[in-house]
Parts: structure tokens; sequence; C-alpha cells
């Protein structure tokens, strides 16, 4: 027995011989060939930024400026000072803070308003349910970039311009459609007949949707909680135009405003800023990446 | 009988409260509340005031009045707008080719049986998770035009003498942020057709492979088709955002140099925003809504349409 057919019978991997009858040369060196050495290229460019995030996040200046005489690839004596003078020299805490609850707040808001929609699109199916659910698709598709001129204006109306209030409320528009449509699909697999015993016990319709329909759905109302936050984290264009004043503003908004001055970059601070701003969501995608890839996959295959 | 109903009604009185909200739709209507609260006052209401403001000459600080079209008028005859509709274009067009072609590779590539597949997928999806700014923030570091460190490795293997300007110009501009936004897209697209091709029954495959087909027939007659719905949803998506794209652009050249990678969302903070003409800044977005309709459109029944040409109904 040749070592591809071996291997086939072994690990029940997609066929890979063709029609030649060729299939005896597909040896492990070809495999490295047409999978694994594609997959390293790719792998090295998507990671690559994040390598170079990290070692310039701990280079000091000297090593920083000067390509010639260090490798840059490489950080000969490691130093904490541009983490150090972004959490004692600038407002680096109070913007994590800021995007923390706004994050928190505005996602925890629209995974309760979209437990309350997608309920009742779904099961309690008022006249014009499915209307409905095709409009919060249809809002899902309207993106930020042309709304926020008329919004700013809407927001100085409500008095919020400045507030993190503006964001704690703006935010829900883009979290609810998604986390509605998620939930959707979610409370669909959720059998009547939990329900239907309810209802003749006498339970409310809200007693059931608490009691019966939620506990069933802990791992949807995860997913969307995750990815809820994830999206309010990386949210750019609402809180550059809703927030001026420097110590309300969020990360991403922040690194990028304040903490460039002039022509003069420091480099090696900024990387320090990106850095610690991913990583709040990198810690909860890495706990939930199963939950993340579900509602990712999961919204797009609704 | 009728007496003893009448009984049974004053035991236990249903007040109107009760049976109004045992009603189907009033219920439902509770139930829609929150949702439609956020989406009424934060959504639909600024659609709707930001199409009445791009016909009205609103500067901040300043309710405006109407005055038609006159918006549009001047757009049509502003270069710069028609270079950021063409930056627009170009930038979508080809971030989503490539995103989609190297996307679909890679979703093949994680579909074979390969070692710690579940870590590689979890690390795949690093780039769309960080935040967008904070890696453009990286991008424009990589990109620099003293230190960057492509030039270096470039300059080390022999292949060029000088740096490459890379956001100095503007096509290194434009190739520069286009391979930001690839780079940031790719995983999207890669993990959402990866779990399409997971739902592709094994048997097809073993029936064709009885049947002779190559690698390639395999791929086209059973892979693509069956992952066409999902291509259609991924791209109509990624066409979305790529077209709407702001923070990257901002984050890496601000629209910079003379104009080259200004996007549509892009000039209009700038025109509403920085220059305080909101009227005309509106005008620009509700510039972008055709263009986004008909990119919806595209994807979606272009790529859809091949369902039904095999016979096989929608969903």
């Amino acid at each position: 027995m040749t070592e591809a057919t071996l291997k086939t019978a072994k690990t029940r991997e997609p066929v890979t011989d063709d029609s030649e009858g060729m299939d005896y040369l597909i040896t492990r060196q070809s495999r490295f060939v047409t999978v694994y050495l594609p997959l390293i290229l790719i792998m090295f460019v998507l990671l690559f930024p994040f390598y170079w995030m990290g070692t310039t996040s701990v280079k000091p200046n000297s090593e920083l400026l000067d390509m010639s005489n260090h490798n840059p690839l490489w950080v000969s004596s490691p130093t904490l000072q541009h983490f150090e003078k972004l959490l004692f020299e600038t407002e680096y805490p109070a913007w994590m803070w800021n995007t923390m609850l706004v994050a928190v707040v505005a996602t925890f808001l629209s995974v309760v308003a979209s437990v309350l929609a997608a309920y009742a699109i779904v099961r309690i199916r008022y006249r014009g349910a499915q209307t409905i659910g095709g409009l919060i698709f249809l809002a899902y598709l309207v993106p930020p970039s042309i709304l926020f001129i008329p919004l700013s204006t809407v927001i100085f109306q409500y008095g919020l311009f400045d507030s993190p209030l503006a964001l704690i409320l703006s935010y829900p528009t883009i979290l609810i459609p998604f986390s509605t449509w998620l939930l959707m699909g979610y409370f669909k697999t959720i059998p009547f007949e939990l329900e239907e015993c309810a209802l003749m016990d006498g339970a409310s319709r809200l007693q059931i949707l608490i009691k019966i329909v939620l506990p069933l759905s802990v791992p949807g109302l995860i997913s969307a909680g995750i990815f809820s936050f994830t999206l309010c984290w990386n949210e750019f264009i609402y809180a550059l135009t809703f927030i001026s004043t420097s110590s309300n503003k969020t990360v991403p908004v922040a690194v990028l405003s304040e903490l460039v001055d002039g022509d003069v970059y420091h480099w090696g601070s900024l990387m320090a800023g990106a850095l610690l701003g991913s990583l709040p969501v990198a810690i909860i995608y890495s706990f939930f990446v199963e939950h993340y890839v579900s509602s990712m996959t999961g919204a797009v295959k609704e | 009988m009728l007496d003893a109903a009448a009984r049974q009604n004053a035991v236990a009185p249903v007040s109107f409260w009760t049976r109004l909200n045992e009603n189907r739709n009033v219920l439902g209507l509770w139930f829609m509340l929150p949702a439609a609260a956020f989406l009424l006052l934060f959504l639909a209401y600024p659609l709707g005031l930001g199409i009445w403001l791009s016909l009205t000459d609103a500067r901040i600080g300043r309710a405006g009045e109407f005055i038609g079209v006159e918006n549009f008028v001047w757009l049509w005859g502003d270069s710069v707008f028609w270079l950021s509709v063409f930056n627009t274009l170009l930038y979508t067009i080809v971030a989503s080719v490539i995103k989609f072609a190297i996307g679909l590779y890679l979703a093949l590539l994680l579909n074979n049986n390969i070692a710690f597949k579940a870590f590689i997928r979890a690390i795949v999806l690093l780039p769309f998770i960080v935040p967008t700014v904070l890696s453009a923030i990286a991008f424009w570091w990589i990109f620099d035009s003293q230190f960057s460190i492509i030039s270096w490795a470039l300059i080390e293997l022999g292949i060029i003498e000088q740096n490459i300007d890379f956001l100095g110009t503007p096509n290194n501009a434009r190739a520069s942020v286009i391979f930001a936004n690839i780079w940031r897209g790719v995983p999207f697209v890669a993990i959402t057709l990866l779990a399409g091709l997971q739902t592709v029954p094994q048997s097809l495959y073993e029936a064709a492979t009885i049947d002779g087909a190559s690698k390639w027939a395999m791929f086209r007659h059973i892979t693509y088709p069956l992952l066409t719905p999902i291509i259609a949803v991924v791209m109509t998506f990624s066409v979305l955002f790529t077209f709407t794209d702001f923070q990257l652009i901002y984050a890496m050249t601000r629209g910079g140099p003379v104009n080259a990678t200004h996007l549509m969302a892009t000039l209009s903070y700038q025109r509403a925003i920085l220059g305080g003409n909101l009227g005309e800044g509106a005008a620009i977005s509700t510039a972008m809504i055709p263009f986004l309709l008909s990119a919806i459109m595209f994807s979606w029944f272009g790529l859809q349409r091949r369902k039904w040409q095999q016979g096989e109904s929608d969903d």
C-alpha cells in the first residue's frame, strides 16, 4: 500500500487524487507544497503586523530610529517605557474606561432589546412580523458612514453631544439589527411544545421568555453579546464625531488623535496604545472563539 | 348555563388591560418597543434627516434652508468629488475581488485535514477582531516613509536601492490602503466560507472521484455551486463594508496625498465636520446610497441567480 492510500484511509480527508491515476505521487512533500506552504505564507502576512506592533512597543527609541545598527526585527534591550508613558503621562486609563463603559452598556441594552424583538418576531408572530424582520435586516445594511452627519445634528438636538451617552444610545443601532437576526435564528430552534405547556400552566409571555426560552439560548446570547462587544470596541466614526473632550474619548479615537502630536510620531507609544487597546477584545475573543465564529457565520447563513 | 358562565366571569374578572395584553398584536408591540425606539430615533430618523439635509445649505450651528438640488449640482462640477467616487469604486472593486480570491483559497486550504485546525482558525480571525483603527496605525508604521520594515527588508535582500514612499505618492498610497483593507477582510471571507464548505456532503466528492472527476472539476461542479448562496451573502457584506469604509483611510492617509485616497465617506467627513458644510457632506452621503443599492443588488441577485438556474427553489 502506498503512503497516500494509507493516509486517505486513515484520516478520511477530502480525496485528493485525480483522474490521471497519479495519487501515488501525492506524498507528504507535495502535500507540504500545496497545503502547508501557502498556509504558512498567508499566516505570516496575517500575523506579521501583530509581531511588528509588539516588538515596536518594547523597543527603546534609540533602537527604533536606527535601523542600520540594530536589526529592526529583533529587540536587543526591551523596555516598558512606552507603556509607562502611556499609563502615567496620558489619559489612556480614562480612554480604556470610557470604551469599556460604552461597550458594556451598549451591548447590554442591545441584547435586551434584541431578545424582546426577536422573540416577538419569531414566537408572538404579531401581524406584520415578517415584514418587520425584513426591515430589521435592511437596517443592518445601513452603514454608519452615511448616518454620522445627520446623526451628529440629532445628537446635538437631544443634548447628548460630548457625553458617553451619545455613544451608548447610538451604538445599539449597529448592534440591534445583527443581534436580533442572530437570536431569531436561535429562538426558531427551540421546540414550540415547551412554550405551549407553560402557556397552559398560565405563564405569561414574559415569564416564558425569561424562564424557558432564555436559559435554552444561552449560547446564542453569548454569541450576540461577544460580537456586539467587539463591534462596539471597533466603532470609530461615531466616537470621532460625537466626542470632543479628550478625557471622554474612546481608545481607537484617542490613540489616533491624542498620541499623534504634530509631525513627530512616537511610534513606540502609538504601538503600545494599539496593542493595549486590542487586548480586551483579544482576550474575550480567545475565551469565546467558538461563539464568535458561530455568531459570525450564523448571521451570514440565516 | 348562562348564569353559570356569568358567575364564573364574576369570580375571575378579567380587566380590559389584561385582555388587551393577551392580544398578539398588542403584546408584539410591547416586545418590539425598545428595539423600535432605538432604530427609529437613531437610525430611521437620521436617515431621512440626512436626505433632507442634503437639500439644504445647513452649516454647523446654523439650521439650513431648502435649496433644492443645488448641493448636487455643485458636486457634479466638483472634480474632487468625482475623484473620490473613482477612488471608492477602485478601492471596493479591487479589494473585494482580491479578498474573495484569497479568502476562498484560504478557506479551501483550511478545509483540508491539517494539524491544529481549530487553533489556526482562531489565529486567522485575529486581524478581523482587532479594532480597525489600531491595526491601521500598525500599517501606517509599516508603511512609514523612513522606517518602513518592508523597505528595510527589500533593501537588505538587495531588491531595491531606496526606501519606497508607500503613502507619499498617489498610486502607492492607493495600493497600500487596499492592501491593509484586504489584510483585514480576508479572515472574515475565509472563515465564513469555511463554515459553508463544511456543510458540503463528503459523499458528493466520493461519487465524483469514482466518476473520475479532476480536482478542478470537483471544485467547479460541486463546491462552487453549493457554496454560491453563502458566497452571495459574504460578498454582499464585504462590498458593503468596503464601499463605506472610513476608519482605515482616516487613520492611514486622511485622504492624502492630493486627495488620491479620499473615499466618499472620508470626503463627506472632511466637508461636513471639519469644513462645517453639513448640507454638502450630507449630499455626498446621499450620493452613496444609489451606489450602495446597486452594489447590493448586483452581488445579491447576480450570484443568487445561479441557484434557480439549476432548478432549485429559493429559500
